[in-house]
C-alpha cells in the first residue's frame, strides 16, 4: 500500500510541479498516471522511488516514511519497487542476461539463485535466445523487456512504469503493456505512467489524471478525458 | 560478503575488458604518468649522486710546520673525529707527501733533479678533512684557531680556496633545493593528468552509475567496479612503464656515464629493480582506485 500524503514539489523559482496530491494506491491494483507533458507524472515517479525528495508532505510504503529512509536504507528500498524508463537504461556494457543478474547481484542473492531466476525472466518476457546480446544489439522494444525483466528480478511488490512505450512503435507498445498486465494478475502492483490515450482507454483499469501538478481525476476504471 | 567482493571484481574485470578503447586510452596516459614519475626519481638519483660526488671532491688541508711530532698531529686527528661536523680525517705524513709528490711529478725531470739535491724531506705532514656538509668548513678552521694549534699549524688551504668551496657549496645546496621543487611540481602535474583521465572515464560511465543506484545497488556495489577497473588501469600501466624504461635506460645509461663519470643508472635501476617495480605498482593502484573513488563521489548520491 502505498500514500501520499498531502505531497508537494516545487522546484526552484517557485516552479510548482506537484500541489497538494493525496493518493491511495492499494495492493494489487494496476493504476494509470495520465497526463500531458509536465503534467508532474514524472515528478510523481521520482518521489516515489526517491530519487528527489518532497517539498512539503510525506509518502509512506505500507507505514514506513520513504522521506525519512536513510542513505544506507535506500539499497533495500529500491529493491521493493522494480522500475522501468522510457529510455530503457541499461548496462551497456553487460549482455542481456548480465543486466538482469546485475539486480540480483546487488541485492546479494546468492548465485544459484541467480542461475534459476535470470533464464525464468527471459522466458518470461519472451527473450531466451537473445541472452547474450548487448544492449546495443537489442531493438528497442526488446530492450525495454529486459529492462522490465531487470526490474522484477528482486520480486518487487510494486512495479513502476515511466511512459515505458514512449520510445517504442505500435507493436511493441502492446507487447509492454500485456506483459505489464501479465504481471499485475501475478500480484505486483504496476504504477504506469503515459500520454499515450490509446494506451489508457484500452487498460480499462483505474486512471489518475493529472493537469498542472494536481490530480483533476481519479476513475476506477477510466478513460483519457484531456483533449 | 565473499561473493560481494568476487562479483565486484568480476564486474570491474569485464568492464576493463568491454570498454578497450577507453581502457587503452587511461592505461597509456598513466602508463605515461608512472614512467615520467621514475624518470623524474632517477634524475633526482642522478642530481644526488652528482652533488655528492662534487661535495666529495671538497676537502681541506692543514699543514703542520716541520717537526711537529707524529703524536701531536694524531692527537690533534683524534679531537676532531669527535667534532659533529667532521666526516672524515685523513693523516698524511711527511714520508707519505713526499712519495705522492714523487708519484706526482715523476715524469718532470727538473723537479726530481732539486729534490734529489735536498738533504731532508721539505714536505709537511698534514690532516686532510672532510666536513659532513660543506658549510661546516668554517667552523671546523675554526678549530684551529686555538693558541696550542697556532704554533703548530703552518697554512690551512681553506683559506686560500675558500671563495671556490663556498660557491660550489651553494651550487649544490642550491641544484637541490630547485631539483626537488621542480620534482615536486612535475609529480603533481602527472598525478593531476592521470587523475583528470580517470575523471573523464568516470564521467563516460555517469549514467549507469545512476541506473546501478536505482535497481538496488548499495554505493559500494556501484563504486566497487570502477575502483578494481582503476586498480587494473594501474597495474598494467606500471608493468608497462617499466618495460619501457629498461631498454632506455640501457641504451641512455653508458652516455650519461660519459658526461658524469661515477654514475651508472642502469645498475641502480638493476639493483632497485624490485623496489622500483614496487614502488610503480603502488603508485599506479594507489592513483586508479583514489582517483576513482573521489570521480565517483559525485554520481553516488541518487
Amino acid at each position: 500500500m502505498i500514500v501520499f500524503k498531502k505531497v508537494s514539489k516545487i522546484y526552484p523559482f517557485d516552479c510548482q510541479a506537484l500541489v497538494n496530491i493525496n493518493l491511495l494506491i492499494k495492493d494489487g491494483e494496476f493504476v494509470s498516471i495520465a497526463g500531458r507533458s509536465g503534467a508532474g507524472k514524472s515528478t510523481l515517479i521520482r518521489l516515489l522511488i526517491k530519487e528527489e525528495l518532497p517539498t512539503h508532505g510525506q509518502i509512506f510504503w505500507k507505514d514506513q516514511d520513504i522521506g525519512i529512509l536513510k542513505n544506507k536504507d535506500m539499497p533495500l528500498w529500491r529493491r521493493q519497487i522494480g522500475m522501468v524508463f522510457q529510455d530503457f537504461r541499461l548496462l551497456p556494457n553487460k549482455t542481456a542476461y548480465e543486466n538482469i543478474a546485475f539486480a540480483m547481484e546487488a541485492g546479494g542473492r546468492p548465485n544459484q539463485d541467480i542461475i534459476r531466476d535470470v533464464p525464468q525472466l527471459l522466458k518470461l518476457v519472451n527473450l531466451t535466445e537473445r541472452a547474450e546480446h548487448f544492449p546495443n544489439q537489442l531493438s528497442g522494444g526488446e530492450q525495454q523487456r529486459i529492462a522490465i525483466a531487470r526490474a522484477l528480478a528482486h520480486r518487487p511488490k510494486v512495479l513502476v512504469a515511466d511512459e515505458p512505450t514512449g520510445n517504442l512503435d505500435l507493436l511493441n507498445t502492446w507487447e509492454i503493456i500485456r506483459l505489464l498486465m501479465k504481471i499485475n494478475e501475478l500480484g505486483t502492483v504496476v504504477i504506469l505512467s503515459t500520454h499515450d490515450r490509446d494506451i489508457i482507454n484500452g487498460l480499462d483499469k483505474r486512471v489518475i489524471t493529472l493537469e498542472k501538478g494536481k490530480i483533476i481525476k481519479d476513475d476506477p476504471n477510466g478513460k483519457y478525458i484531456l483533449f | 560478503m565473499l561473493t560481494t567482493l568476487i562479483r565486484v571484481i568480476k564486474s570491474g574485470w569485464f568492464n576493463f575488458w568491454r570498454n578497450k578503447w577507453l581502457s587503452t586510452a587511461a592505461i597509456s596516459i598513466m602508463s605515461l604518468t608512472i614512467f615520467s614519475i621514475t624518470s623524474l626519481l632517477l634524475i633526482n638519483v642522478l642530481v644526488n649522486s652528482l652533488t655528492t660526488n662534487l661535495e666529495d671532491k671538497i676537502d681541506i688541508s692543514v699543514y703542520f710546520k716541520l717537526g711537529t711530532s707524529e703524536n701531536q698531529i694524531l692527537d690533534i686527528r683524534n679531537e676532531l673525529v669527535k667534532l659533529d661536523q667532521v666526516r672524515s680525517v685523513e693523516y698524511v705524513s711527511t714520508k707519505e707527501a713526499l712519495k705522492l709528490f714523487k708519484e706526482k711529478h715523476k715524469d718532470n725531470e727538473v723537479l726530481m733533479q732539486s729534490l734529489g739535491e735536498l738533504d731532508s724531506n721539505p714536505l709537511e705532514s698534514s690532516l686532510s678533512i672532510k666536513a659532513q656538509e660543506t658549510s661546516q668548513y668554517e667552523s671546523i678552521v675554526g678549530f684551529f684557531n686555538q693558541e696550542d694549534y697556532l704554533e703548530i699549524v703552518d697554512k690551512i688551504n681553506y683559506l686560500e680556496n675558500k671563495i671556490v668551496i663556498t660557491r660550489l657549496a651553494s651550487i649544490v645546496k642550491v641544484t637541490r633545493q630547485v631539483g626537488s621543487i621542480v620534482l615536486l611540481i612535475l609529480i603533481i602535474m602527472a598525478i593531476l593528468v592521470a587523475f583528470n583521465t580517470i575523471r573523464l572515464t568516470i564521467y563516460s560511465s555517469r549514467k549507469e552509475i545512476k541506473v546501478m543506484k536505482l535497481v538496488g545497488a548499495s554505493n559500494w556495489f556501484a563504486r566497487g567496479p570502477f575502483i578494481v577497473e582503476g586498480i587494473i588501469y594501474g597495474i598494467i600501466a606500471a608493468l608497462l612503464a617499466l618495460i619501457f624504461i629498461y631498454p632506455l635506460l640501457w641504451y641512455f645509461s653508458p652516455k650519461i656515464t660519459t658526461y658524469l663519470p661515477g654514475t651508472d643508472l642502469f645498475y641502480f635501476f638493476q639493483t632497485n629493480l624490485i623496489s622500483l617495480f614496487l614502488l610503480q605498482l603502488a603508485i599506479g593502484v594507489a592513483l586508479g582506485s583514489i582517483s576513482s573513488i573521489i570521480a565517483i563521489r559525485r554520481y553516488l548520491d541518487v
